[in-house]
């Protein structure tokens, strides 16, 4: 948005906030009014970018409330705020940062240092990030007995797992002996109690996907719903399957096993272990869902000269945004390290080469059957897969009748994938899309599965998140 | 023989325990029902990976073209704050805090876009078109900024479709694109949407008065009376002479309500003949009387009847209950006869001095609210000037309640109009202000927002509470040139009043400083991308 590139734009400001709430309220603060001794500085960074704002915020009291934030951080920004607020951040951070974001009137460059009660905050927090480092080699030295250690638990962990898989291989064979007509109408009880004991078992995973099959049962009737039902039962108990044979399989379906029912490695030690893949990476969109408890963040990558696409998740106990954000339309030279998996996808940000730049285009895409074909050949390589991302170069969005049944259909072409039915709840992003088409073509990222196509960004000409 | 999904899916419905599977099993020993997963497994990541494209349904129309200069980025991102902050609002402690109300400003943004001839970003219409769904007021200005692309998505999602109905709000869209030329005009007239063809209309009188008129009269008795009624309205815009024949034809239309309309219109254009009937038939009722001692006053004798020539003329002869018909008759009369005729009537020079003529047997209040009345609806300076009286005393006895000094205030230039309320508010403190401030011209031109400033200062001196005033403090908001900004900035930091309540006036000055700042931004960012300065 701004020539230097080195304040945000509001966007990204936003995409900090925890809640619907507190973009609210950081939004009205974004005024100069409450503010007094507003600044920045660029805190010594090397690619120029901002250091550090800081001002005082007049509240209800007498004394303002003191916000300061560190935009310098290797894992993103951090704040502090004199407020009693638990949210994080909290509507003075963003509204801070919202004016900084609006340019040099509000927020002023400084001269000189951080007041006193600013700097203080942030020289304590570079020394700790300063230490950090140099405190790895001690733990190294008890490294073997902790592997030792680590080893047992993973075994134990397994184990509890295969248990769990043989259960719920049980249940599902129950289940098909006694026939599907059997459960029709049945409530969620029964699978509630079965996700919990997949998640006292450690295999998050497994829990997911009996809340899956628990969704697809209580959602109807006749063939089309036995027909859902089985497919979820089936891919269900492929993976039970699968897992029960982990160490019969080729490592990288294993892999891809392991993370399916549940078992993620610890971004730390893959960062250490495993080869980092430096790329341009530009940010396709980012989406949060929230379940009341966990706010999931998604931002899709898309590599520039390497032409993968990646999905980076963060995230946030409730109140609490996560604390990785991306710019959306912007691209980030920075090494990724990929999980392991049959088909890799999801990734950790490793070293960031640089400040986000603007990217000189958007990624190169195809038409609705290539985007099928993509996901097709991905199923190959992991059959659980819902959906793969793909952009789409020149669609138009079609509008189904009554808000239902919408269509991603080729702009020059007889062909179109039906929009994921679980889009058309909230249909903000797709109304969006037919606005900025206007029935021309237009290139859209999103994700293409058996359920249909989700979009998630669009290009006109500038990234637009759907 | 072939297994299909449909006998798998039909085996898992029954059970296998019921029905044999139509697959073999796997391995040895295994179970029929991990069989019958097994061949479901494959075939569900089959038909996955060999699913193909649908058939694309018919697509909408293609979005017509919108000329329009896009907004400067910085005005974008103003818009879109403005509208996410819509979002979720709502009641709960909007007053408090020092932060502007954004919801506020939005019409006063959208109609400084509109006034700079921007349209509005794509993607940004089907937030602008929801906020206006839930705000009517917003209508008009959300709809012209959004163009006809607005309009074009309106008619995919049946939640827009008060954009292609009734009022004029929607035809707003199409006057801004100017899609109303010529032969298409015409086929728009015939075809289109009732919004559509309002807009048609109203560009094409703007544009050519006659040929307007023409246009609504060649499909005049086809029309439906609420359309023709609706239709009557835009005639308002460039009344002349020229419009009285057909306005008095529409005197005998079917629908009441027509007809009214169309005797409103005509009492508007003192030379009708209408407004000489009128005039003829308030002649008779009122007089001078000279013959009494106290000097001159007027008689009032209130017509007798309502006639089938006063009905079609527009009096309506039913009064509202709790009212005496004569008077009832008389009033609309009065209203509707052209105030040009009183001074020769009463032998006066002017209309301060018909006003200040005593009237007998206690007529004053109907007269009166009558000449008010017609003050307003032919929008005559002059008598309004008179009615009104100085700021400092107004006339008009307490409770007068026929006396409505915001509508006559209307009937005046926007100058007099500031500089008469802000006399008001000097003399009489900002209690009684609010109507009369909501009338005035937008930003409030000196010495009014002079006069609210230093109303509102010496409230707080009085130890007044901020939000005694919060009705006259949000339009103040909305209102108040930003240039006083840096005046009010003095008073926050200034001490009065008891220490309690000052804490509360610092922060609603507060919050009046930042929503002026503010206001004086968005114009900047309106202002610094825009075009050449286009008419509208």
């Amino acid at each position: 948005m701004n020539a230097q590139g080195e304040r945000w734009t509001a966007e990204q400001v936003l995409a900090l906030a925890p809640d619907a709430a507190s973009r609210k309220a950081g939004t009205k603060l974004a005024t100069p009014g409450p503010w007094s001794g507003a600044g920045t500085d660029g805190g010594g960074r090397a690619d120029g970018g901002a250091g550090s704002v800081w001002g005082e915020c007049k509240g209800s009291g007498s004394t303002p409330y003191r916000t300061v934030v560190d935009l310098a951080g290797q894992d993103g920004p951090a704040f502090h705020c004199s407020c009693p607020s638990r949210k994080f951040p909290c509507k003075h951070a963003l509204g801070l940062l919202l004016l900084w974001a609006d340019g040099e009137a509000a927020v002023p460059s400084a001269a000189g240092a951080p007041p006193g009660w600013a700097g203080q905050w942030l020289e304590r927090r570079r020394q700790r990030a300063e230490r950090a480092p140099g405190g790895a080699p001690a733990s190294a030295e008890r490294a073997p007995a902790n592997a030792e250690a680590a080893r047992r638990r993973a075994e134990r962990r397994a184990q509890r797992i295969a248990a769990g898989a043989t259960e719920l291989e049980q249940r599902l064979a129950d289940l098909l002996r006694g026939g599907l007509a059997a459960v029709e109408g049945a409530g969620y009880g029964q699978w509630d109690e079965t996700a919990a004991r997949m998640v006292d078992a450690q295999a998050p995973g497994l829990a997911a996907h009996v809340r899956e099959l628990a969704a697809a049962a209580g959602s109807g009737a006749g063939m089309e719903w036995a027909s859902r039902l089985l497919e979820e039962c089936a891919l269900l108990h492929t993976l039970n399957q699968g897992f029960l044979r982990v160490d019969r399989l080729p490592e990288p379906l294993a892999a891809t096993v392991r993370a399916r029912v549940g078992i993620t490695s610890d971004a730390a030690a893959l960062l250490a272990s495993a080869p980092p893949v430096r790329d341009h990476w530009l940010v396709l969109a980012q989406r949060d869902s929230d379940d009341g408890r966990l706010i999931t963040r998604r931002i899709w990558l898309h590599g520039r000269s390497t032409g993968r696409m990646a999905l980076l998740l963060s995230y946030g106990a409730a109140g609490r945004a996560p604390e990785l954000s991306l710019p959306v339309g912007l691209a980030v030279d920075a090494d990724l390290v990929f999980h392991p998996s049959a088909r890799p996808l999801r990734a950790v940000l490793g070293t960031r080469h640089g400040a986000p730049a603007p990217c000189p285009e958007p990624p190169p895409g195809g038409d609705t059957t290539a985007a099928l074909r993509t996901y097709g050949e991905a199923l190959r390589d992991d059959p659980w897969l819902e959906a793969w991302p793909v952009v789409l170069s020149a669609v138009a969005p079609v509008p189904g009748a009554d808000g239902r049944g919408w269509q991603v259909a080729d702009a020059d072409g007889p062909s179109a994938l039906p929009v994921d039915p679980r889009c058309e709840g909230d249909s903000a992003g797709l109304w969006r899309l037919a606005a900025i088409s206007g029935d021309g073509p237009v290139r859209v990222f999103g994700e293409c599965g058996h359920r249909g196509f989700t979009p998630l960004a669009a290009w006109a000409p500038d990234a637009v998140a759907l | 023989m072939t297994t299909t999904w449909n006998d798998l899916v039909t085996t898992a419905l029954l059970g296998t325990e019921r029905r044999a599977v139509p697959v073999g099993v796997r391995e040895p020993g295994q179970e029929p029902a991990g069989a019958l997963l097994d061949a479901a497994a494959v075939r569900t990541v089959q038909r996955r990976a060999a699913l193909l494209p649908v058939a694309a349904r018919a697509r909408p129309e293609p979005a017509p073209e919108d000329g329009r200069p896009p907004l400067p980025a910085a005005a974008r991102l103003r818009l879109e704050r403005l509208l996410a902050d819509r979002a979720g609002a709502g009641g709960g402690g909007r007053r408090g805090g020092a932060a502007p109300d954004l919801t506020e400003l939005l019409p006063q943004w959208l109609a400084a876009a509109n006034g700079h001839g921007f349209r509005a970003p794509e993607a940004l219409l089907p937030a602008l078109l929801e906020a206006a769904r839930a705000r009517s007021d917003l209508r008009p200005e959300a709809l012209a900024l959004g163009g006809p692309r607005a309009l074009w998505l309106a008619r995919l999602n049946p939640q827009w479709k008060y954009a292609l109905r009734g009022d004029a709000a929607g035809g707003a869209a199409l006057a801004a694109s100017g899609v109303v030329a010529g032969a298409e005009g015409r086929h728009v007239w015939e075809e289109g949407l009732f919004a559509e063809r309002v807009a048609v209309l109203a560009a094409l009188r703007r544009r050519d008065p006659a040929a307007g008129r023409e246009l609504l009269g060649s499909t005049w008795g086809k029309e439906r009376a609420e359309d023709r009624l609706m239709f009557l309205d835009v005639l308002r815009e460039q009344l002349s002479p020229a419009d009285e024949p057909f306005l008095e034809q529409a005197l005998s239309d079917r629908s009441r309500n027509v007809r009214s309309a169309a005797a409103e219109l005509l009492t508007t254009l003192p030379g009708s003949a209408l407004a000489a009937r009128m005039a003829a038939r308030a002649r008779a009722c009122v007089a001078l009387d000279r013959t009494t001692d106290g000097g001159p006053r007027i008689v009032v004798e209130a017509p007798p009847e309502c006639d089938g020539g006063m009905e079609r003329d527009g009096v309506v002869a039913k009064p509202p209950s709790g009212r005496g018909e004569r008077s009832w008759w008389l009033s609309q009369l009065v209203e509707a006869a052209p105030l040009e005729i009183w001074c020769e009537r009463l032998g006066v020079g002017g209309a301060a001095e018909a006003v200040a003529l005593p009237v007998a047997d206690g007529w004053q209040a109907d007269l009166h609210a009558a000449w008010c009345r017609a003050a307003v609806r032919q929008g005559n300076a002059e008598w309004s000037r008179a009615l009104l009286g100085p700021a400092a005393h107004p006339p008009a006895p307490q409770g007068s309640s026929w006396l409505d000094p915001a509508r006559l205030l209307s009937a005046l230039p926007a100058g007099e109009r500031a500089a008469w309320v802000a006399e008001f508010i000097a003399v009489h403190g900002l209690s009684e202000a609010f109507r009369l401030l909501g009338v005035c011209a937008v930003p409030w031109a000196e010495p009014l927002g002079a006069a609210v400033v230093d109303a509102l200062d010496s409230a707080r001196d009085a130890g007044g509470y901020p939000w005694s005033f919060s009705g006259v403090m949000g339009l103040a908001e909305r209102c108040l040139n930003p240039a006083q900004a840096d005046r009010l900035s003095v008073l926050t930091t200034a001490p009065g009043g008891p220490a309690v309540a000052s804490d509360y006036w610092t922060e609603a000055f507060q919050r009046l400083i930042g929503t002026l700042r503010l206001r004086a931004t968005m114009q900047r960012e309106l202002a610094e991308g825009a075009p050449e300065k286009t008419a509208r």
